[in-house]
């Protein structure tokens, strides 16, 4: 489901959580650091584009099967804002899709290390959705 | 006695100091002025974002342009000062050539005591084809003067 990029920040699926839009989990590491002790503001963008759209892909999966589900999705832009430090611990993040119109997705993402309502990071992305 | 200050030097600060994301992302120095850098970021399989087109994903290029900003503010400092990253914006102008290498050009176009305002493009061969535009500001919690 998710494409090589996501094996190359080492995201996995939280399990607990299977109903809503996925949880994306990212394990804390040389590979995703930037200065000394704390996360690269990319691969924290990076993450956060993946939960954004894994949540896209579940949403057009949930509106129509898996023919939807095929959907090509293209970003057009995104916006981030950044607001605490990553520490030396697990990240998680999920995207919420504000709106999925014909062509366009507006999604939200954010990402949390302890509480989710403490996030890390914010992101807004618009997509441009081509049913399959 | 006036003590020389420390000049920031991109392409050694590359070559001894970007380990973590950078490295694994295979980012390196392309060139640099008075208030720029441009870095380099090859084609990787790894990166591929979608797999029906093997386009990069948008994450190590939103990667790249945050580093090539900040040292964009570096470099208009002529030295090092710890900041963070506030906000960036990243408007994908066309998917990235699969197989080419991008390079990404970061400036600093206005420093204020705490603020750095930032902006940049990305493109893979052709300048006047950027595939990326960037804007964003940095923040120096202890000030940049």
């Amino acid at each position: 489901m998710l494409p090589p990029y996501a094996d190359l920040l080492g995201l996995t699926v939280d399990p607990d959580l299977s109903d809503a839009a996925p949880v994306l989990i990212m394990p804390f590491g040389d590979d995703v650091l930037g200065r000394p002790g704390f996360l690269h503001g990319g691969a924290i963008s990076g993450l956060m584009e993946m939960a954004a759209i894994a949540a896209l892909q579940h949403a057009l999966a949930a509106e129509g099967g898996a023919k939807e589900s095929r959907g090509r999705i293209k970003p057009i832009n995104v916006t981030v804002d950044f607001m605490r430090g990553g520490r030396d611990k697990p990240t998680r993040a999920q995207g919420v899709v504000t709106r999925l119109g014909n062509r366009v997705a507006n999604v939200e993402a954010t990402a949390w290390q302890d509480d989710p309502a403490k996030p890390i990071a914010a992101a807004r992305m618009n997509y441009m959705v081509a049913r399959g | 006695m006036t003590v020389p200050g420390f000049v920031f030097d991109p392409e050694r600060f590359l070559r001894n100091g970007a380990g973590g994301h950078g490295r694994r992302l295979g980012l390196h120095y392309h060139a640099h002025g008075l208030d720029w850098v441009e870095l380099a970021l090859p084609y990787s399989e790894e990166q591929i974002g979608d797999p029906a087109s093997g386009v990069i994903a948008s994450g190590p290029i939103l990667s790249m342009m945050d580093m090539a900003t900040s040292m964009a503010v570096w470099l208009k400092l002529n030295g090092f000062r710890p900041h963070a990253t506030l906000d960036l914006r990243v408007d994908y102008l066309r998917p990235a050539t699969p197989g080419k290498t991008v390079i990404g050009r970061g400036e600093c176009y206005r420093l204020t005591r705490s603020i750095a305002f930032v902006r940049g493009t990305a493109h893979d061969g052709d300048p006047a084809d950027p595939l990326a535009h960037v804007a964003g500001t940095f923040m120096a919690p202890e000030g940049y003067r």
